[in-house]
C-alpha cells in the first residue's frame, strides 16, 4: 500500500494507536489524583465548591477514561497480532509484568470505577473517597507497570537467552532496569503537568469569557501553582533522564543532538539549537549552534566528548531528523510551561492575574501543550531505539508478525478511520463539557432513599445528565423524565 | 517438580475466559437486544443496568490475553496473528461499544441515534468476531517452526462463520436473562417473551456446533467417542438438557433470577464440552500447553501475583455489584 513494505505499516499502526493511547491515560492518571485532591478537600473543609469541581471534572474523567480503556485493549492485543516473534522471544517478561498490570491496575480501576462516578447515593462518603482514591492509585499502578515493561526493552537486563528466547533470572533487575526510575517518575510527573494545563486552560477559557466565580478562581490557582513547581522539577528530571540514556544508549543521544563527528580534541561539543539532521549526507545542515554548550549539558565539563553518530554503522542509527526535532519540541514546549507557572504566580502577586487578557490566552494555548510535549517525548524516545525493540537484543524487523501487506493496511485503514471519527467526537464532546463550566451547588440534593432502597437515588445524578448540555433549557432537579 | 505449572496456569486462563464469556457476554448481549427496545427511556435504564460494571468485566478479556503472553507466550504469538483480522475486527467492534456508554448520555439529542447504532453495531461485530475466532480456534492452525504458517482469511470457513452466530444467540440470551433479574414492568415483559425465543436458538446452535465439531476432526471425535471417555463425558450433554428444561421451567414461572442463573450453567456446560475437545492442547491441533509454556521462571512469578490478587479482586467486584445490587427503574439511573 502506498510503497509501504508490511514492517513499515505495522510500526505505523503500532505508533498511531499507542499515540492516541496515551493521550487518555496521560489525563487519566493527572485526573484522577486531582479528583482525589478535590473530595478530601471537600471532606475536610465542607466547603461546596470543592465538590462542585469534583462533580464537573469526574465527568471529563468519565468520557476520557471510557476512551482511554477502548484505546488500551486494542494495545494489548497488538503484541501478538503485529508483533508475534517479539512476543514468542521475550513475551516471558514482558508477559508476566503486563499480567501483573492487568491484576493489580486494570481490576482495580475498574472495579471502583462504577462507585466513583454512579455511587455517590449508594455509599457513604468515606467508602465514596475510599473509591476515588482506589482509581486514582490504579491508575499510577498501571504506568509502573507498562513503564517497567517499556523501560526493559530500551535497558534490558537480569536474563539470558535460552534456545533464542529470553529467559527472566532476576525480576528485580528487570523491574528496576536502569532507565525504569527516570522514565516512570518523567512520565508520571509528565501526565498531572498535562492535566493541570488542561485545567488551567478551562479556567481561563472561563475567565477571558467573563464567567468568574470562586470555583473557577479555584481551579485557576489550583493548576498554575501546579505547573510553577512542577514544570521546572520536570526540567531537572528530564535532564537526569538524558544523562542515563547517554550511559545506555549513546545512538539516541547523537540523534537528539544532531551530533555526527567528533571536533578536534579540546573544543568540546556544540549544542545545535536548530538545523536538520540529514541522514543521507551524513551531517546536520543550516544549523545554529552554540559552542560547549552540549559538553556542559551532557557531561558537565566544557570539553567532555559525547558518542557521535558516526561511530555507529548506519544500519545501526535512528532517525536523527525525527529525534532532534521531536526532543527540542518537548524541551520548547518546558520552558513555554516554565514560563507559564512563572509569570502566573507574578501576576497573581499583583492580582492581575483574572483579567490579564494576554495571559489568559497564553494560557488557553498552554492547554493542549502537555499533551504534545508526551507524545514528542514518546517519539523520541521510541524512534531514538531502532532499529532496535529490544536495545540491542532483537531488531524491530526480527519481531514483526509476517502478515501481508493487504491484510496491514486494511486494518490500518480502519484504525485510522474509526479512531479519528470515534476519539475525534469524544474530544469534541470533552470540550463541550469543558465549555458548560463547574455547576455551582450541584450535587447539592443528596436525596437519600429512593423507593424502596436506602440511599438509592431520587433523581438521577452524577457522571452524565441531559443538564451537562448545552441545550439543556432545565436542569431542575425534577428532570427525572429527561433520564 | 511436584506442581506442574502450566496446567495451574492453563486453569487460570480458562477460568478467566469464562468470567469474560459470562460478565461482558450479558453486557455485549445487551447491545445486540438493543434494536428490540427502540423506546428512549427504556434504552436508559438498560443502557443503565451495566454501565457501573462493563469496564470491569471487559478487563477479564485483557487478563485472558495478558495471562495467555506470561504463560504461553507461543500461543499468544500464534494464535494472535493467526487470528489477526477477526480480533481487530472484534476491537474496532469493542471500541465503538465501549465509547458508546458515555458518548451516549453526552450525545445532544439529535446525535444521539448514532451513539445508539454504535453500541448495536459495536455489540454485534465483537460478539461475532469472538465466535468466528473460536470456531476457527478449535478448527486449529498450521504452523511451521514457531510461527502460523497459513493465510490471512483461513479463518472464513462455515464452521467458524456458524460458531460467530452461535455466540450472537449466547450472548442474547445472557442478556435478556440479566434484564429479567435487573427490570421489571413492561420493559422485564418483553425481555421474558424475547428469552422464550433466544433459548431454542441457542439450544439449536449448542446441539449443532456438538454435532459439527466431531465431524470435522477425528481426533474430538475420538476424544468423545471412544469407550470409558463416553461414560466420563457423557453427564454433559445430559446436564445440558436438564439445565435447558429448569430454564424453561423458570421462564413459565417467571421466576426473577433463575432464567439469569440457568442460562449461566449452558454457557458453563458448553464452554466445558468445547474445553473437552480441545485439551491439552493450546494452539489445536499440534502445540501442547507444555510445548508453548513460558519458562518456569516466569510462570512461577505470575502465578504468585495470580494466586494473591485474584481473590482479592473477585471480592471487590461482589462489593461493587452489592452496591448496585436491584431494579433499575425508569427515570432512576445512575447517568
Ligand atoms: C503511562 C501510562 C500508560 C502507558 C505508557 C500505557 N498505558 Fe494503557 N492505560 C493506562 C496507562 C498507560 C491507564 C491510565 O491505566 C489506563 C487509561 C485509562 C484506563 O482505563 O487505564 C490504561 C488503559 C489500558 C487498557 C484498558 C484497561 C481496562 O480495561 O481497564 C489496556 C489493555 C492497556 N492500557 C494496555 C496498554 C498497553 C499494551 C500499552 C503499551 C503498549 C499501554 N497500555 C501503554
Ligand atoms: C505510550 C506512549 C508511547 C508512544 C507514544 C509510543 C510511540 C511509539 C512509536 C511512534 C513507535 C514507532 C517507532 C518507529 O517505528 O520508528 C513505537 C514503537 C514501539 N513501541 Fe512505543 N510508544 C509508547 C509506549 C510504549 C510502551 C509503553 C511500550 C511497551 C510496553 C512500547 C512498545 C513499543 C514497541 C514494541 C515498538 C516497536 C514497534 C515499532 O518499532 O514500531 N511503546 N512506539
Ligand atoms: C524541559 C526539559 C525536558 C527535558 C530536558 C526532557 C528530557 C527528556 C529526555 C532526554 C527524554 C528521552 C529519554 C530516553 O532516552 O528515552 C525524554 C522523554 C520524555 N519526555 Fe521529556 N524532557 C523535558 C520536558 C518534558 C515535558 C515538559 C514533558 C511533558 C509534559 C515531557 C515528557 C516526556 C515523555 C512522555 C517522554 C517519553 C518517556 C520517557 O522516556 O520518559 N518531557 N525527556
Amino acid at each position: 500500500m502506498l510503497g509501504f513494505t508490511a514492517l513499515e505499516l505495522a510500526r505505523i499502526q503500532f505508533g498511531f494507536t499507542i499515540s492516541f493511547h496515551i493521550i487518555f491515560p496521560a489525563i487519566t492518571i493527572g485526573l484522577a489524583s486531582y479528583l482525589v485532591v478535590l473530595e478530601a478537600c471537600w471532606l475536610r473543609t465542607g466547603r461546596t465548591l470543592y465538590r462542585d469541581l469534583y462533580h464537573f471534572w469526574s465527568k471529563i474523567f468519565a468520557v476520557n477514561f471510557g476512551m482511554g480503556v477502548v484505546s488500551g485493549l486494542v494495545m494489548a492485543y497488538q503484541f501478538g497480532t503485529n508483533w508475534s516473534f517479539f512476543s514468542d522471544f521475550a513475551g516471558s517478561v514482558t508477559g508476566p509484568l503486563l499480567a501483573y498490570e492487568v491484576l493489580t491496575a486494570f481490576f482495580l480501576e475498574a472495579g471502583f470505577l462504577g462507585v466513583m462516578l454512579f455511587g455517590w447515593q449508594r455509599v457513604g462518603p468515606a467508602l465514596h473517597f475510599m473509591a476515588t482514591a482506589m482509581v486514582a492509585l490504579g491508575t499510577l499502578v498501571s504506568a509502573t507497570w507498562i513503564l517497567a515493561s517499556n523501560s526493559w526493552m530500551q535497558t534490558p537486563q537480569g536474563y539470558e537467552i535460552v534456545d533464542g528466547r529470553v529467559v527472566p533470572t532476576d525480576w528485580l533487575a528487570i523491574i528496576f532496569n536502569p532507565s525504569f526510575p527516570y522514565r516512570l517518575v518523567h512520565m508520571s510527573v509528565a501526565a498531572f503537568l498535562a492535566t493541570a494545563l488542561l485545567v488551567g486552560a478551562s479556567a481561563a477559557w472561563h475567565l477571558l469569557r467573563g464567567t468568574d466565580n470562586a470555583a473557577i478562581r479555584k481551579m485557576f490557582m489550583m493548576a498554575l501553582w501546579m505547573v510553577a513547581i512542577v514544570a521546572p522539577i520536570q526540567a531537572m528530571i528530564g535532564d537526569a533522564h538524558g544523562l542515563n540514556t547517554l550511559k545506555h544508549q549513546p545512538a539516541k543521544i547523537a540523534a537528539m543532538e544532531g551530533h555526527w563527528r567528533h571536533g578536534a580534541p579540546g573544543e568540546g561539543v556544540p549544542l545545535i539549537v536548530f538545523g536538520w539532521p540529514d541522514m543521507e549526507r551524513e551531517q546536520t545542515r543550516f544549523k545554529v549552534e552554540i559552542p560547549r554548550l552540549g559538553s556542559i549539558i551532557l557531561t558537565h565539563s566544557l570539553d567532555g566528548q559525547v558518542p557521535a553518530l558516526t561511530d555507529f554503522a548506519p544500519r545501526d542509527r535512528p532517525n536523527a531528523t525525527i529525534v532532534f526535532w521531536s526532543f527540542r519540541t518537548m524541551v520548547g514546549l518546558g520552558m513555554l510551561m516554565i514560563l507559564l507557572g512563572v509569570s502566573g504566580l507574578l501576576l497573581r502577586w499583583r492580582g492581575t492575574v483574572w483579567h490579564n487578557k494576554a495571559f489568559l490566552r497564553f494560557a488557553i494555548c498552554m492547554g493542549p501543550a502537555g499533551i504534545v510535549a508526551i507524545l514528542a517525548g514518546w517519539f523520541t524516545t521510541e524512534v531514538g531505539r531502532q532499529p532496535w525493540v529490544v536495545y540491542g537484543v532483537m531488531r524491530t524487523a526480527d519481531a514483526v508478525s509476517r502478515h501481508g501487506v493487504a491484510a496491514l493496511g486494511t486494518t490500518l485503514a480502519i484504525f485510522i478511520v474509526v479512531y479519528i471519527a470515534v476519539f475525534g467526537t469524544g474530544i469534541a464532546y470533552l470540550l463541550r463539557l469543558i465549555r458548560k463550566g463547574p455547576v455551582i451547588d450541584e450535587g447539592a440534593h443528596p436525596e437519600t432513599g429512593g423507593p424502596g432502597l436506602p440511599r438509592t437515588p431520587a433523581r438521577p445524578m452524577s457522571a452524565a445528565r441531559k443538564s451537562d448540555r448545552d441545550d439543556a433549557a432545565a436542569s431542575t432537579p425534577t428532570s427525572a423524565e429527561e433520564n | 517438580m511436584g506442581i506442574d505449572l502450566s496446567i495451574i496456569w492453563a486453569v487460570i486462563i480458562l477460568f478467566g475466559i469464562m468470567m469474560y464469556i459470562v460478565m461482558d457476554g450479558f453486557d455485549l448481549g445487551i447491545g445486540i437486544l438493543y434494536p428490540c427496545f427502540p423506546d428512549r427511556h427504556e434504552r436508559d435504564v438498560i443502557m443503565n443496568t451495566v454501565a457501573p460494571v462493563w469496564d470491569g468485566n471487559e478487563t477479564w478479556l485483557v487478563l485472558g490475553g495478558a495471562g495467555l503472553l506470561a504463560a504461553f507466550p507461543l500461543a499468544y504469538s500464534v494464535i494472535l496473528s493467526a487470528l489477526y483480522l477477526p480480533l481487530m475486527f472484534m476491537l474496532v467492534g469493542l471500541v465503538f461499544r465501549g465509547v458508546a456508554f458515555e458518548f451516549r448520555f453526552k450525545a445532544l439529542d439529535h446525535e444521539r441515534h448514532f451513539w445508539d447504532k454504535a453500541f448495536i453495531g459495536g455489540s454485534i461485530t465483537a460478539t461475532f468476531f469472538q465466535g468466528v475466532a473460536l470456531g476457527a480456534y478449535i478448527q486449529g492452525f498450521p504452523v511451521e517452526g514457531r510461527a502460523f504458517a497459513g493465510g490471512p482469511l483461513d479463518w472464513v470457513t462455515p464452521f467458524a462463520l456458524f460458531c460467530g452466530l452461535g455466540l450472537l444467540a449466547a450472548y442474547a440470551l445472557l442478556g435478556s436473562t440479566w434484564l429479567i433479574m435487573k427490570t421489571e414492568g413492561p420493559l422485564q415483559d418483553h425481555a421474558y417473551r424475547i428469552t422464550r425465543v433466544l433459548v431454542w436458538a441457542l439450544l439449536a446452535a449448542i446441539a449443532i456446533i456438538s454435532l459439527w465439531t466431531p465431524l470435522i476432526d477425528a481426533r474430538i471425535a475420538a476424544r468423545w467417542f471412544t469407550f470409558p471417555n463416553l461414560l466420563w463425558f457423557a453427564p454433559v450433554p445430559l446436564l445440558v438438557a436438564a439445565c435447558a428444561w429448569r430454564l424453561l421451567r423458570a421462564l413459565a414461572g417467571r421466576k426473577n433470577r433463575q432464567p439469569f442463573l440457568y442460562t449461566l450453567a449452558l454457557i458453563f456446560l458448553g464452554y466445558t464440552g468445547l474445553g473437552i475437545s480441545v485439551w491439552p492442547h493450546i494452539v489445536p491441533p499440534g502445540i501442547s500447553i507444555w510445548q508453548a509454556a513460558a519458562p518456569a521462571q516466569s510462570q512461577g512469578f505470575a502465578l504468585v501475583g495470580a494466586v494473591l490478587i485474584i481473590p482479592v479482586i473477585l471480592a471487590y467486584t461482589v462489593w461493587s455489584y452489592y452496591v448496585f445490587r436491584g431494579k433499575v427503574r425508569v427515570g432512576e439511573g445512575y447517568h
